[in-house]
């Protein structure tokens, strides 16, 4: 098959994480004070109190090692926009959240839509990405919903799925062909789902606080009356099919019915949909509080909580969109659409969804790693011996002000200003460190 | 950023009405009140504000509120400077965070500023030292309207809390709904919004209104607050209503739909024979052009609340006209 997430080559790592907890849902591994032992980027022995001498240590007593995270939504701006975040910033901000592996999607500058435009991103993965890095290809030429991309092609050359996200796929004949065609890549679409008409005009979620404030609504049928229609799409053509950033109750309705209808369709949602409602947009400032799908009501956030814990929901996906401040420092309706979110969203999750108690450390971890990699035939991270390290060491309880600097080039974060608890201290990608925020003993120092 | 701005914190602006509380609007309407009287007076400016500087900034078109604030102003012996978008680096291409960057360096004590974006008062605020009032920012708020339309209610009628008002109109695109519900609400009245089901807007409920779509339900109100129907609405591709020959039929304030015991208010400008019947926008129950007074002495005094301590009503030397001496020190020059 052919080879489907790019990195840059590096040493691969050699070290003994000591007397951290480690958790791994898909290992089915909890325990306390246990030693992680990486020889040249492949886990080679678990267990308390392991000797290695000749091998650098990290103390990681009182962390608590988690598999790497997945994200299969994000915008790397390049090629085209290369000041907003290229490669390298938007993968060092993937490694410094505990991401190991990202996906990102193809609505460039130019559209990923072609086989010369595709291979030189997967150059440049192989030179700047300090984590394993794929690219969609766009559906349809320039994204606008007129002609299929040649996928076949795009498969060959290493694409990682199909999605003309930013856009919807307005006409129905036209996702039905895709989903047709793209048969024969073995290749997922990855829907943003938006009917136009309904949507139009709409600068938040329509409902009390669009009203009071008087910017113009997006109402959640707008979203949901278009999964609606392409589940059905799908079930006709029995065909797999992933949604994008998922916000809205109604949707979540739609999706618990196909699920159990037998429709192979994976969804993901984002950490600001989880953690955040309409409420935030009163302070009208569109670095934070401006994207589409829009922040909803805090019966929207409830049901999407409700999903991610019953599996409804598969993926927390970032939807990390940078933008420079020049479109976001105007007035609320001028503002460019989408937020960063990849430093900030296992953090935010952790903060605002498992402290609180409302869904499991081991669900989350299990939407953010083995259900993203799952929903797109990416190898699973574990923590598992023989396996590749691809792991993140977290302090849950060192909280953080969220605030530039960012790893980052863009600084839209929906979580600017808030106290969240977890940091990242080391994140193992691929077999290599790929951010490390944390003191090395001396070798074979114990 | 922060974009809460009480008028009560160390630099105050005015950027909703909900950023004042009840004593707040109490005082300015009695502030206003006070600077009517000097208004009947032969020499009308007050020296209050000499020195001081205020800009108006307005980025869409405007009659009242922009003549009304700059009047204010020199009413005050404030300097003024106004500037239209038209005319303006505005043409150029310039940025709303670049023009007041470039204001700001001229040290304005007050900008008042109209803008079609909402937030665009708030976001200012982040990017001068002024004080920043805020003259409509699109849909969102208006909040002058709201203090000078609660002034003309309590001249004319003596209080505001326990009065019913019937908002009438197309709410969904009216800042003027949006400041008045929040500012009547605070200070006691109950609204009724009344108007064609696609231009009440959804949740609006929330706010603490009654919702209806029959006109007919005027008949409660003590004040009927007609709101401007624009055009725009009927555009094809909107469908807001299907025409304005229906709108005017099923929402229009004729005379047969009020009484004369009921006070008729319009923020302007007035659409004659659409959402007002001539014969209602001229009847003696109608203020519409006590509104528009009303605009000149609540200006004044949002300006004066602002450049000085909120300590209260404005005293006797405050109120002493330009040239006119103090009582206490006769012939002695007024500073």
């Amino acid at each position: 098959m052919t080879v489907r997430l790019h990195k840059t080559p590096a040493a691969p790592a050699t070290l003994l994480i000591s007397g951290g907890r480690v958790v791994d849902p898909g290992s089915g591994l909890d325990g306390e004070r246990l030693d992680v032992l990486v020889r040249e980027g492949t886990i080679t022995e678990i267990g308390p109190g392991l000797e290695a001498t000749g091998v650098e240590r990290v103390d990681a007593r009182g962390l608590t090692l988690l598999p790497g995270l997945v994200d299969p939504h994000v915008h790397l701006r390049t090629p085209g926009d290369e000041d907003e975040e290229d490669i390298a910033s938007g993968t060092r901000a993937a490694a410094a959240g505990g991401f190991v592996a990202i996906l990102a999607m193809p609505n460039t500058n130019p559209v990923v839509d072609s086989a010369q435009v595709l291979d030189s991103l997967v150059l440049r993965a192989g030179e700047e990405a300090v984590v394993a890095t794929g690219f969609f290809a766009a559906i349809s030429t320039g994204q606008a919903g007129a002609r299929l991309v040649e996928m076949a092609e795009l498969a060959d050359r290493g694409a990682a799925g199909f999605s003309d996200d930013g856009n919807p796929v307005e006409r129905a004949a036209l996702l039905r062909r895709a989903l047709q065609y793209s048969r024969i890549t073995g290749l997922k679409l990855s829907l943003h789902e938006e009917d136009m008409s309904l949507a139009a005009g709409g600068q938040m979620h329509e409902g009390a606080v669009s009203a009071e404030l008087g910017l113009g609504g997006h109402p959640s049928i707008a979203e949901s009356v278009m999964i609606g229609r392409d589940l059905q799409i799908a079930r006709h053509e029995n065909a797999p099919l992933h949604l994008c950033h998922v916000s809205a109750a109604e949707s979540v309705a739609e999706i618990r019915q196909a699920k159990e209808l037998g429709v192979a369709v994976t969804a993901e949602v984002t950490p600001h949909h989880l953690c955040l409602t309409d409420r935030a947009v009163a302070a009208l400032d569109p670095a934070t509080a401006k994207m589409n799908p829009p922040l909803r009501s805090a019966a929207d956030r409830a049901a999407l909580i409700d999903a991610v814990s019953d599996g409804t929901l598969d993926c927390i996906a970032t939807d990390h969109a940078p933008h420079r401040a020049e479109e976001k420092e105007v007035p609320f309706e001028e503002a460019a659409n989408g937020v960063i979110g990849l430093e900030t969203a296992f953090s935010a999750v952790y903060t605002h969804l498992v402290a609180p108690g409302l869904v499991s450390l081991s669900t989350i971890v299990e939407r953010m790693s083995t259900g993203p990699a799952a929903a797109f035939g990416l190898d699973a991270p574990a923590i598992r011996v023989g396996a590749p390290a691809n792991l993140g060491a977290w302090d849950l309880a060192a909280d953080w002000l969220v605030e530039p600097p960012y790893a980052s080039r863009s600084t839209n974060c929906a979580f600017a200003g808030q106290l969240l608890h977890a940091t990242c201290r080391l994140t193992l990608a691929a077999g290599t460190v790929a951010h490390r925020v944390i003191e090395v003993a001396e070798v074979g120092e114990r | 950023m922060d974009t809460q701005h009480p008028l009560t914190a160390e630099r105050r602006h005015l950027i909703a009405i909900g950023d004042l509380d009840r004593a707040a609007v109490q005082r300015i309407l009695d502030t206003a009140e006070g600077f009517q009287s000097v208004m009947r007076r032969d020499v009308k400016k007050l020296p209050t504000l000499r020195g001081r500087t205020v800009m108006t900034v307005f980025f869409e078109s405007s009659t009242r509120t922009s003549s009304s604030f700059e009047l204010a102003a020199k009413r005050l012996s404030a300097d003024t400077m106004s500037l239209k978008a038209s005319g303006s680096s505005v043409d150029k291409g310039e940025s709303l965070k670049d023009t007041i960057l470039t204001l700001t360096a001229y040290d304005p004590d007050v900008i008042v500023i109209r803008h079609a974006g909402i937030g665009s008062a708030a976001m200012i605020t982040r990017h001068t030292d002024a004080h920043v009032v805020n003259a409509g920012d699109g849909k969102h708020q208006h909040p002058t309207q709201c203090l000078l339309d609660l002034y003309t209610m309590r001249a004319a009628l003596g209080r505001i809390a326990g009065l019913q008002v019937a908002i009438v109109g197309d709410v969904l695109h009216s800042r003027v709904a949006r400041s008045n519900i929040i500012g009547l609400t605070m200070m006691g009245a109950q609204v009724t919004l009344i108007g064609p089901p696609t231009l009440i807007p959804r949740g609006i409920e929330a706010m603490g209104v009654t919702v209806s779509y029959d006109i007919a339900d005027l008949g409660h109100a003590d004040v009927v607050y007609i709101l401007r129907m624009q055009r725009e609405r009927m555009d094809e591709g909107a469908n807001y209503v299907p025409s304005l020959r229906e709108y005017s039929a099923r929402w229009g304030v004729t005379p047969d739909r009020v009484r004369p015991d009921q006070l008729v208010m319009h923020p302007g400008p007035i659409n004659r024979g659409v959402e007002i019947a001539g014969a209602v926008a001229d009847a003696a129950n109608s203020r519409i052009i006590e509104q528009v007074r009303a605009g000149l002495v609540v200006r004044m005094a949002v300006l004066y609340d602002l450049l000085t301590e909120p300590a209260g009503t404005p005293g006797e030397s405050a109120l002493r006209v330009v040239g006119e001496p103090e009582p206490a020190a006769a012939g002695q020059e007024v500073a």
